[in-house]
């Protein structure tokens, strides 16, 4: 039962802030039920639930093993967007509001998803609602990017349910009963008719890849990040996300217990170097700074994918990924929505000097900056060393090098945007003469604690949350 | 009985070349909506036990592909006073060319896959394979957003009719919602594209280069 | 002594009913839009004037300006005389004759494109050139539609290809090759016969300047061809090989009939199609040939 409350709590909400009548109360909604759902997510971290094998949702391990991290970023971006909203009251919030709640529900849903069917209607039902938050700030350029999100991401999701099917009929041929959970297909195992097989594991993985956006299906990614609001461009790069990487695993257990696990990881591994390598080249060559982090975005996609590639041990990792990554991820959008606002543009060639302009978002930049870069002592750093570790012993090496060196160039790319922006002097006439801008506790605390969170992670990873991972990792990889 | 769902997907696929020469915008909406029309009635054909829940399913299916997806895209086409003369990237000549190609491919094709026994002589999967290589050649191969939604109908069309499958094997409740689903999703592209309309004076998509890299 | 006396009779029978087709089109058109019109049998008045006349030559233009209009109505007399009349069969009937009737009429184009470049007239080498960009992209469409009705039969012989009726892909046959007729005689959605703008043209401008007997020739000869092609549709529509001799000639005329008022309907109801748009109508009919060759290869397999 508190499963589904982790679900209809933020529905509930969502609902309440469409009626909710003052525009100036109502984004309080949004960390009240966070922080319900943050409470409720870590108790059922720490005393996982009895699954029922045949239920359609559940808290099973793989969603113990990701959703508490989606329900602190939700948290943190909740508190921000409080302090966002304020400034912004030029904007009705009731729509934005109502997604925003409603998303962390579906989000919810969809982690918790064990039924095909499920995950799919979970999945459209994100990408839909996801279209207001992406259109918030109404400009044509807004326009733009929302307009290319929904034709790329309708026609992803369009794929994967062709590939739902595909994998339907899979069982179907094999005698199934036409029970899609994902525990009904793994029984079924090598009895699922191969051809269908591996041809729902093609449209799967462009469709769901097409969520995560990995490389080349990408294309979406830079656009809406750029132009949407700071908070929704944290909880699509570590909520919606994360959803489709789960949907990805989950797919993938099926197609192992099919016989075709080895295909499904070369393909992922592929798929993977490809996204991080094409990430890199636009790192390299891009001048705005929102854009930088959609990239890197599709850079730890691919670290993901490619982890998941890797057996048990890099399966690990790539959860402790998906944690490392959504938080500083989440951090790192804060603080460059800060900086944003305060320069009033975007591109290296307009902004700079911002560390003596807003001097504590600058420094959660550049510290979020080196996180991101798997610098030592964070998050990041200890997961990918892990996925580097795993492919080294699955005789990878090749896949190794080249992972380290997309991540050295993708430090090069980075680097030189942030200091660009952080560095030198203001220029004139921005940001009240170059002085200092009041920096709001409500948008420097959220990031902050994201860092902190992604430190201690680095520091001490919690053995509660090792415990999870390794569920997962047995969930995904049954004993014979 | 195969034979008559033989000729309706032919007529399908028909439709799909029909989509792809189509010079003008309610030229082409008239083909999926026909489209919609053809394969909403084909759940009647595969079931053998005539229940309320699949005709319903039908008669849902006949109206909103049918007539309220082309109603709102012929309104939306009024009300933006978009140009009937539609602007290929890939003309008109190349595009029927590879979708005839790709229909001969996908009745090729589907016969290397295996098929259930009463799936077998039926052309449900060569349709379905057509139909979405026919929608991603109208999505990439056209300038206009409208015309792109139409894309996008026909491959969400292919979609159904691949999901027509499984019609018997899964539960009704996992079809209908899935149904909603993709309706829904285009009803969402259909109001983007009346407002991008008002933001851009324009239904050309070639006009959304600001944001590129 | 007999085959003498047939072949004659049916020379006779082809070269006589031909001009009867133009009349019939132009009545249906009077018909449908409310007017008298020209009467049916307008076109042999204007053959046998013609015949009468003088003929006016360019000095510039060699004994080709002549002699390709008469190799032109030779050749099409010739695949008349081919081409099968229901249970009768065809005047001469070997194996691989179908071959001859598609080089025959690929031999007529060239006459009549060549005489037509022989005045060195601009507006005649343009039709010429109009008429032979279309002729590119309908004779695929004729070849393949051959192909398909020799693989359903399993035969190259005309006789024989066209004494049953294709089956299931004969609707597309069909279609196909009422598109390959209207752009192979210029009738209106590719061209328009009774257009005076020579810039518009594209049959009607390769012959401005013929006159007299040869302007008649070509005249006759592009009824002659009309005539053919209406005779080779609905041969492959109806399965005449399984009538009686009596009964498959009044279904064929019958057919003939119809397609002929089938045209006039045509040209009263749509308008012509702008030049850029032609190839786009011909790869459509090229594509319905070849799904019905696709299906008679599946049918013939499976």
């Amino acid at each position: 039962m508190r499963e589904l409350l982790l679900i209809i709590v933020p529905l509930a909400g969502a609902a309440l802030a469409v009626l909710w009548p003052s525009e100036r109360t109502r984004p309080w909604l949004m960390p009240a039920v966070g922080v319900v759902h943050t409470a409720l997510a870590l108790w059922l971290l720490f005393s996982p639930p009895q699954v029922d094998p045949g239920a359609w949702f559940g808290f099973d391990p793989i969603a113990r093993a990701v959703l508490p991290a989606v329900s602190i970023l939700f948290l943190a971006c909740a508190a921000y967007g409080v302090s966002y909203l304020r400034i912004r009251t030029e904007r009705p919030n009731r729509v934005f509001v109502a997604s925003l709640l409603a998303i962390l529900g579906l989000l919810s849903a969809g982690h918790q998803a064990r039924h095909l069917g499920m995950l799919w209607i979970t999945t459209e039902a994100v990408t839909l609602t996801a279209v207001p938050l992406l259109h918030f700030n109404g400009t044509s350029r807004a326009f733009e990017a929302t307009w290319k999100y929904l034709l790329v991401g309708g026609t992803g999701i369009a794929l994967s349910l062709l590939g739902s099917f595909c994998l339907g009929y899979a069982s179907v041929r094999g005698g199934g009963s036409g029970d899609l959970t994902f525990v009904a297909l793994m029984a079924q195992g090598h009895l699922l008719s191969r051809p269908w097989v591996l041809i729902a594991w093609v449209f799967l993985l462009v469709g769901y890849g097409t969520k995560m956006g990995l490389a080349p299906m990408h294309t979406w990614k830079p656009d809406a990040y750029g132009e949407a609001p700071s908070i929704v461009g944290a909880m699509l790069a570590g909520g919606v996300t994360t959803v489709a990487f789960t949907a990805v695993l989950r797919v993938r257990s099926v197609i192992n217990a099919a016989g075709a696990g080895a295909a499904a990881d070369l393909t992922l591994l592929a798929i993977g170097l490809f996204s991080m390598l094409v990430a890199v080249l636009f790192l390299l060559g891009t001048r705005d700074f929102k854009r930088m982090l959609a990239y890197s975005s599709v850079e730890h996609m691919g670290i993901l994918v490619i982890g998941a590639a890797l057996g048990p041990a890099g399966m690990w990792a790539a959860f402790f990924h998906v944690w490392s990554n959504s938080l500083t991820k989440g951090a790192l959008f804060l603080s460059a929505g800060n900086i944003r606002r305060a320069a009033g543009a975007r591109t290296v060639d307009e902004v700079r000097g911002m560390s003596s302009v807003t001097p504590q978002s600058a420094a959660i930049f550049v510290a979020g900056m080196f996180a991101v870069t798997a610098c030592p002592p964070f998050g990041p750093f200890f997961s990918e060393l892990l996925v580097v570790r795993a492919a080294v012993a699955t005789g990878h090496v090749g896949a190794a090098a080249m992972f380290l060196g997309c991540l050295l160039f993708a430090f090069f790319g980075l680097t030189r945007l942030v200091f660009a922006v952080v560095d030198g002097k203001p220029r004139p006439g921005e940001g009240a003469e170059g002085k200092r801008i009041r920096e709001k506790a409500g948008v420097i605390i959220p990031p902050l604690v994201l860092m902190g969170i992604s430190l201690w992670l680095g520091l001490a990873t919690p053995h509660a949350l090792q415990a999870a991972w390794t569920d997962a990792v047995h969930q995904l990889f049954p004993a014979p | 009985m195969n034979s008559t769902l033989n000729l309706l997907i032919g007529m399908a696929m028909g439709l799909n070349l029909l989509a792809l020469g189509g010079s003008r915008v309610p030229q082409v909406i008239r083909a999926v909506a026909v489209q919609g029309i053809v394969l909403g009635v084909l759940p009647l054909l595969l079931e053998h036990d005539f229940g309320w829940l699949v005709a319903l399913v039908a008669v849902i299916t006949v109206m909103v592909k049918g007539f309220l997806i082309p109603g709102l895209l012929n309104r939306a086409m009024r009300a933006a006073k978009i140009e009937r003369e539609i602007d290929p990237f890939i003309g008109f000549v190349p595009s029927l060319l590879l979708g005839a190609g790709g229909t001969i491919a996908a009745v090729a094709g589907a016969r290397m896959l295996p098929l259930l026994p009463e799936h077998a002589g039926t052309l449900l999967v060569p349709g379905a394979l057509a139909s979405i290589f026919t929608g991603f050649i109208l999505l990439i191969g056209r300038a206009k957003a409208i015309s792109q939604v139409c894309g996008y109908l026909i491959l969400e069309n292919g979609i159904y009719l691949f999901g027509l499958l499984l019609i018997r094997s899964t539960p009704l409740l996992v079809e209908s919602g899935i149904l909603l689903d993709l309706t829904v999703g285009v009803f969402v592209i259909g109001i983007i594209v009346d407002r991008i309309q008002r933001a851009f004076d324009s239904l050309d998509t070639r006009k959304l280069t600001v944001l590129r890299e | 002594m007999t085959f003498i006396l047939e072949t004659l009779l049916r020379l006779a029978a082809w070269l006589l009913a031909a001009p009867l087709l133009p009349g019939i089109i132009n009545k249906v058109k009077a018909w449908i839009a409310g007017r008298r019109g020209p009467p049916v049998l307008q076109l042999y008045y204007d053959l046998a004037r013609l015949w009468g006349k003088g003929v006016v030559m360019s000095t510039l233009a060699s004994p080709g300006f002549i002699v390709g209009p008469a190799v032109a109505w030779v050749a099409l007399v010739g695949a008349a005389l081919i081409m099968p009349l229901g249970g009768a069969g065809g005047a001469l009937s070997f194996r691989g004759d179908v071959l001859l009737l598609v080089y025959l009429l690929a031999l007529a184009r060239f006459c009549t494109a060549w005489a037509a470049l022989e005045t060195g007239s601009a507006f005649e080498g343009m039709g010429a050139a109009r008429e032979v960009s279309y002729a590119v992209l309908s004779e695929v469409a004729l070849i393949t539609a051959v192909l398909s009705l020799s693989v359903q039969t399993g035969n190259v012989t005309l006789t024989d290809m066209l004494a049953l009726s294709v089956g299931s892909g004969a609707v597309l046959l069909a279609a196909g090759l009422f598109a390959v007729l209207l752009a192979e005689n210029c009738r209106v959605p590719f061209d328009d016969p009774n257009t005076h703008l020579e810039l518009t043209m594209i049959h009607e401008a390769m012959i401005l300047d013929h006159s007299g007997p040869p302007l008649a020739v070509i005249l006759h000869g592009a009824s002659l061809k009309l005539l053919l092609f209406a005779v080779l549709l609905s041969q492959v529509v109806l399965p005449l090989g399984r009538l009686s001799p009596l009964a498959a000639a009044g279904a064929l005329v019958g057919t003939v009939l119809g397609v002929t008022v089938a045209i006039g309907l045509v040209e009263s109801l749509t308008a012509r199609f702008a030049f850029r748009r032609v190839p786009l109508l011909l790869t459509a009919a090229f594509l319905l040939c070849l799904f019905a060759l696709l299906l008679a290869r599946k049918g013939g397999v499976g």
